[in-house]
């Protein structure tokens, strides 16, 4: 199969939709584990074993003082003398974080033939979302006021959010004005900023109970600097500006650099019990989501 | 001239500037190349890093050689260097210019006159003296030297013979100038005998220096008729192996002008000097042949003209005694056969037959009375500018034709009987024939002792007697007499045309006198003996560079010269005009060869090119152009612009393209017609391979997707049942596509689409006289039942007005339609009208008893008109799903099967024509319909 050609490096709300529809198509549903079931109170479709509330049938057991005439099924009751109360498994919904890095930097791609940082990051998020919300679970933007919901109409809500204008900075830092304890979080970033916002992002989310992944989207570009000659550097806002007579004496103390940013990262991530993950955007998006439906997954 | 080796320079001072070299180098040096911005996001990461090295800074050597360079060549280029600059020592004394200026000069002559204007200008700055001596045209015994600025005004006049050097001449003239000279040879570069000798007189009088055109000379030869093929020989002085040449027959036209008639390409073997061009060439198309010529040769001797010897008269034989079949050698036609076949074609066809071919003599051998309406008819065309020649025999001896008066076909009244001399029964020797007289046209001829007259009929003594004879015995009787019936001539020779009478028949002397006659034409060769006591006019000449002009008022020439002479002045090469005939003079005879000049090692001989300065400017400047694009490229590699494959490269390598196409100075020429016409034998391969159902664009998008998609379906259905199998439908613009190709059009109406063009009627108009079939679909047969004018029908007769239409009548129930496939009743489409419009079935076909079916149209309706929009119950989508619904559940499955099984039809019609109207299909079919 041939790449698909990017005739534009960034998203318009209805490609967003529809790419992702599509990466999220290949992947069963992701479902979340939650972790700390009594801590959520609203309803999903993780079945924890036991009775409470939810839709499935759970088991029948005889009624005892304190149950509500309603509760009484009195279908099986009449089959016997005592009244039975009919139970319903307890099930739970998990909520889900996004955040997406709309800075200058993410703006950025590499070649022609790949899509910029953004677009990549957009397609994951609303793909993870799309899957989350398949699976009954909530979803939501740290951006946004509002808290997670389920439902179609929220992904509708999420892609129109993901459009909202760029950030004018430079680099993006974490903010969030919603964070349900206990919920999942998924980061889509460079993360080539200062890593002080990710690190106060990410320490606060641990002490929530959040956990999550980080995916750090970098351009093949950046990961291999493929510079030369005499070159002005400059950041996407044009803020920063950075020449050399020779960029390719550069590259490796550029790499180095790089390395030393990936290993902070990881450190960080370790530290607070989240996971990281560096995807490229000329590979294919599904990796990068196989990845995150692990990594989500498997945290209990 | 400042020079260095062989290169000189036209402006040396410029050649300083060539010191601020290295002043630029350091300039160049101290400038690193601009830097490239570049949006990074990464620039974070790169802050606080230090340049490990700071080289850079500075323009790599390489590209600093590349520019100084780049300057150099400029500054070099700009001084103006000539490599083999022209600079002869001088030569003193008086300089003789000798050309050839012979037919072979011609074919470069202005190269020619160039060279020698160079000369000329170069012995002005020496200031010797020159005069000009043109071989071919040799002045008074003098040589009147003068300045060369007076030779050069005469210049422009000075133009070549169409004849070969005669070298004879050339010494003799030479022998009588006196003083001593330098010569400069230019040579016509044709090996002549006498070209050594000549040279050794020229070295005589001083250095020899000699001048050759390395361009080869064709000439050609009269041309040879050898059976039905013309012969012209190519030849040639030198070249290469394979050489090819054009050879051109030329001659008036139907129209009368001048036009090419036939050609052939010869190809020179290894070494060959002579190549034969053959044309195969119809009589008729060989007798209007004027010259031969190769084209791009602007030489004399590179056309041959053709005369009266490449024409072949038509000739028509009668006998009146045809009895004594099988003695060959006694039947009065065969010495004429063997006489006039090699050249002429010979006519033997009943009498009226040959005189409607119009041929250019008839000969009557001893026929004596001819019937009325044939000697009419004769009288007729020999009045006409006929020749008429009769011969003598028994039968004409003892008829009475032109006894008693003259008859018009006769030249003299015969005395009855004839005469017998030096036979066993008479007195005296047979005779000998008496010297032709002046006025004869025969005079000239030698006569052979071996012919002797034995027998003969004699004229009676007319008072025009002697003026009628053109040949007579030694005793004075007349042998051959000739009278002019209007613009023609009756000849009679009073001898038979066998060997009886007279040995006149065995001789040469006969077939001479038929040539004479113009009887037969004349054989390749010119001899003197033949043309002897002829004087011919010159008529047209030929011109040096090989064209033929009005010849003017010239003396006559005497056969014999004509004949022997050489080429020359006297006898320039044309055409000449004799009493009856045309003669041409070529330059070339039947054996001539061309060979190359051999020159002795001691004369240096030199080419038109050879001692030309080469300026190199404009190489120079090339190299500094393709130096500084080279610069262009490595600056963007340097700078890493060119690295990404971006817009920089691209356009570096474009400006280098620019620049290499400005230095070659040449661009590709797109054919203007291109596109249009490929796309028209895309659409024409497009419908052709296979069998291709198409509809008329209306303009309205949705009427014509549904009939496209209508026809795939129905192509479907085809392929499916049939073994028609359509390929995909197409869409017919009918302003602008071949309808010729498509042997079916669906044509849906729209109330608004326009009227065709009259281009377009008219294409429409031959596509259904050439057998095409439109269905006109009106789509309203659901408003238009119970006759009510329906828009669409209005629209439909607007449109068929200008078609040409033969009459309609409603479907009848036994057409071909019902059952060319299916057997069919009912056409509906999406509609259910019943009514359908075809060609009406001629008026007087009739129903025969216990046929089910009349014997109607022969073909193909060329029009179908109805209502139904079948198109729309047709209609699938490229997946194969209905496009329109049809009716209501299971009949209206019915419906779109019926409509499909119309298609089917109707498409068959098309294609098998009346074939199931034949009635050798009756019984099948009756037997299907279950009666």
């Amino acid at each position: 199969m041939s790449r698909p050609k990017y005739s534009e490096a960034l998203h318009t709300p209805d490609s967003l939709r529809h790419r992702s529809e599509t990466v999220s198509g290949s992947l069963p549903p992701l479902m979340l584990e939650a972790e700390h079931l009594a801590a959520t109170i609203m309803l999903g479709h993780h079945g924890r074993k036991r009775s409470g509330m939810g839709d499935e049938f759970w088991q029948y057991r005889p009624a005892e003082v304190g149950d509500g005439v309603r509760t009484i099924d009195w279908r099986r009751s009449a089959r016997a003398d005592t009244p039975f109360v009919r139970e319903k498994e307890w099930q739970a919904a998990q909520s889900l974080m996004i955040w997406v890095d709309d800075s200058a930097s993410m703006a950025f791609t590499g070649g022609r033939d790949r899509p910029s940082k953004l677009r990549r990051a957009q397609t994951l998020s609303m793909a993870l979302a799309i899957l989350s919300i398949r699976a009954g679970e909530r979803v939501g933007l740290t951006t946004l006021h509002e808290p997670p919901k389920a439902g179609n109409i929220q992904l509708i809500r999420l892609a129109q959010a993901l459009m909202d204008p760029v950030e004018p900075d430079d680099y993006g830092s974490p903010v969030f004005t919603q964070m349900p304890s206990g919920a999942r979080a998924a980061f889509f970033s460079d993360f080539l900023g200062d890593t002080a916002g990710v690190e106060k992002a990410l320490t606060s989310a641990a002490d929530r109970g959040v956990k999550g992944a980080l995916v750090m989207i970098l351009d093949p570009d950046e990961e291999a600097f493929p510079y030369d000659g005499r070159t002005v550097f400059e950041s996407m806002s044009g803020a920063i500006r950075f020449e050399t007579l020779k960029a390719k004496g550069l590259r490796e103390a550029y790499i180095e650099r790089l390395a030393a940013r990936k290993d902070a990262l990881e450190t960080l991530c370790r530290r607070t019990g989240w996971r990281l993950d560096i995807h490229h955007t000329d590979h294919a998006p599904e990796e990068a989501l196989l990845w995150l439906y692990h990594a989500l997954e498997r945290v209990r | 001239m400042f020079a260095i080796g062989p290169v000189a320079f036209a402006t040396p001072w410029l050649l300083s500037l060539l010191i601020a070299l290295p002043i630029l180098w350091l300039i160049l040096r101290a400038v690193p190349p601009a830097p490239i911005t570049r949006r990074f996001p990464g620039v974070a990461l790169l802050l606080g890093l230090e340049d490990p090295e700071a080289e850079t800074d500075k323009t790599p050597w390489w590209l600093l050689l590349l520019r100084a360079l780049a300057v150099a060549a400029m500054i070099i280029g700009f001084a103006g260097p000539v490599l083999n600059p022209d600079e002869r020592t001088p030569g003193q004394g008086p300089l003789l210019v000798v050309a050839d200026a012979s037919w072979a000069s011609a074919r470069d002559w202005s190269d020619r006159r160039e060279r020698l204007d160079a000369l000329l200008a170069e012995a002005a700055r020496d200031g010797r003296p020159v005069a000009l001596l043109q071989l071919t045209d040799l002045p008074a015994p003098e040589l009147a030297f003068g300045t060369p600025e007076a030779l050069r005004a005469r210049l422009p006049g000075f133009e070549p013979r169409p004849w070969p050097v005669q070298t004879d001449a050339v010494l003799d003239w030479l022998a009588q100038v006196e003083g001593t000279f330098d010569t400069f040879w230019m040579s016509d570069g044709l090996g002549y005998d006498g070209r050594d000798a000549l040279l050794e007189a020229f070295e005589a009088r001083g250095a020899v220096r000699v001048f050759e055109s390395p361009r080869v000379a064709y000439a050609l030869r009269p041309p040879v008729i050898d059976g039905r093929e013309v012969t012209v020989d190519v030849l040639r002085n030198g070249g290469i192996a394979d050489a090819s040449v054009m050879v051109i027959a030329r001659g008036p036209g139907p129209n009368g002008i001048s036009r090419e008639l036939g050609r052939a390409e010869v190809t020179f073997e290894e070494g060959a000097r002579i190549a034969p061009a053959s044309f195969e060439l119809p009589p008729e198309l060989r007798n209007r042949v004027t010259q031969f010529e190769i084209p791009g040769q602007p030489t004399a001797g590179a056309v041959t003209l053709a005369d009266d010897g490449l024409r072949r008269r038509e000739i028509a034989l009668f006998t009146g005694r045809d009895d004594r079949e099988g003695l060959e050698l006694l039947t009065p036609l065969h010495y004429l056969r063997r006489a006039l076949a090699p050249t002429a074609d010979l006519m033997e066809v009943p009498f009226g037959d040959a005189l409607l071919a119009n041929p250019d003599v008839v000969i009557l051998a001893d026929v004596a009375q001819l019937a009325e309406a044939e000697a009419r008819a004769l009288t007729d065309w020999v009045e006409q500018g006929g020749l008429l020649l009769r011969f003598a025999g028994p039968r004409l001896a003892a008829s009475e034709v032109s006894r008693a008066e003259e008859d018009p076909l006769m030249p003299v009244r015969l005395r009855a009987g004839g005469r017998s001399v030096g036979g066993a029964m008479s007195w005296g020797e047979p005779k000998t024939l008496r010297a032709f007289g002046e006025t004869s046209p025969f005079f000239g001829l030698a006569i052979p002792e071996e012919v002797v007259v034995t027998a003969q009929v004699m004229a009676q003594p007319d008072p025009d007697l002697p003026q009628r004879v053109i040949a007579s015995l030694t005793d004075g009787t007349p042998l051959v007499t000739r009278k002019p019936v209007g613009q023609g001539q009756v000849v009679l020779m009073h001898v038979t045309a066998n060997a009886e009478w007279s040995t006149l028949p065995l001789s040469g002397l006969f077939v001479q006198m038929l040539e004479r006659l113009a009887v037969s034409s004349r054989p390749a060769a010119l001899t003197a003996e033949a043309l002897a006591g002829t004087v011919w006019i010159p008529e047209r000449l030929l011109g040096p560079f090989g064209s033929l002009e009005e010849a003017g008022q010239l003396a006559g020439i005497a056969g014999e010269t004509l004949a022997e002479a050489p080429l020359g002045a006297e006898v320039p090469p044309g055409l000449y005009a004799g009493s009856d005939r045309v003669l041409a003079r070529n330059v070339m005879g039947p054996e001539s060869e061309i060979a190359a000049t051999s020159w002795p090692a001691r004369i240096s001989v030199e080419g038109l090119e050879s001692t030309r300065d080469q300026p190199l400017a404009g190489w120079l400047l090339t190299l500094a152009l393709i130096l500084l694009a080279l610069d262009i490229i490595a600056a963007l590699w340097l700078s890493g612009r060119l690295r990404q494959g971006t817009r920089g490269g691209v356009t570096g390598a474009f400006i280098v393209a620019m620049l290499a196409g400005n230095a070659a100075s040449t661009g590709p020429a797109w054919a203007q017609d291109g596109p249009s016409s490929s796309l028209d034998d895309q659409l024409a391969l497009q419908a052709t391979t296979d069998v291709v159902l198409a509809h008329v664009i209306t303009g309205d998008r949705a009427v014509d997707d549904i009939a496209l998609a209508g026809l795939r379906g129905l192509s479907q259905v085809l392929t499916n049942r049939t073994s028609i199998e359509p390929a995909e439908p197409l869409s017919v613009n009918i302003e602008t596509d071949e309808l010729a190709f498509f042997p079916f059009l669906y044509w849906p109406i729209t109330e608004r689409q326009s009227l065709p063009s009259p281009e377009a009627y008219a294409k429409l108009n031959r596509y259904l006289r050439g057998g095409g079939m439109i269905l006109f679909d009106t789509r309203d047969a659901d408003v238009a039942q119970f006759n009510t004018d329906t828009p669409g029908m209005r629209m439909l007769r607007r449109l068929a007005a200008p078609l040409d239409v033969p009459p309609l009548e409603p479907l009848p129930q036994d057409h071909v339609l019902t059952r060319t496939f299916y057997l069919l009743q009912d056409f509906p489409g999406r509609y259910t009208s019943r009514t359908l419009w075809v060609e009406a079935a001629p008026p007087d076909a009739e129903q025969v008893d216990g046929m089910p079916f009349r014997n109607l149209n022969d073909g193909v309706t060329p029009l179908v008109v109805g209502g139904n929009d079948w198109a729309s119950a047709w209609a699938v989508s490229d997946d194969g799903r209905e496009l329109v619904p049809i009716g209501r559940g299971f009949s209206g499955r019915q419906q779109r099967e019926l409509s499909y099984r119309f298609g089917v039809n109707l498409i068959m019609h098309v294609l098998t024509g009346n074939y199931k109207s034949d009635q050798v299909h009756v019984p099948a079919l009756l037997e299907r319909l279950g009666q």
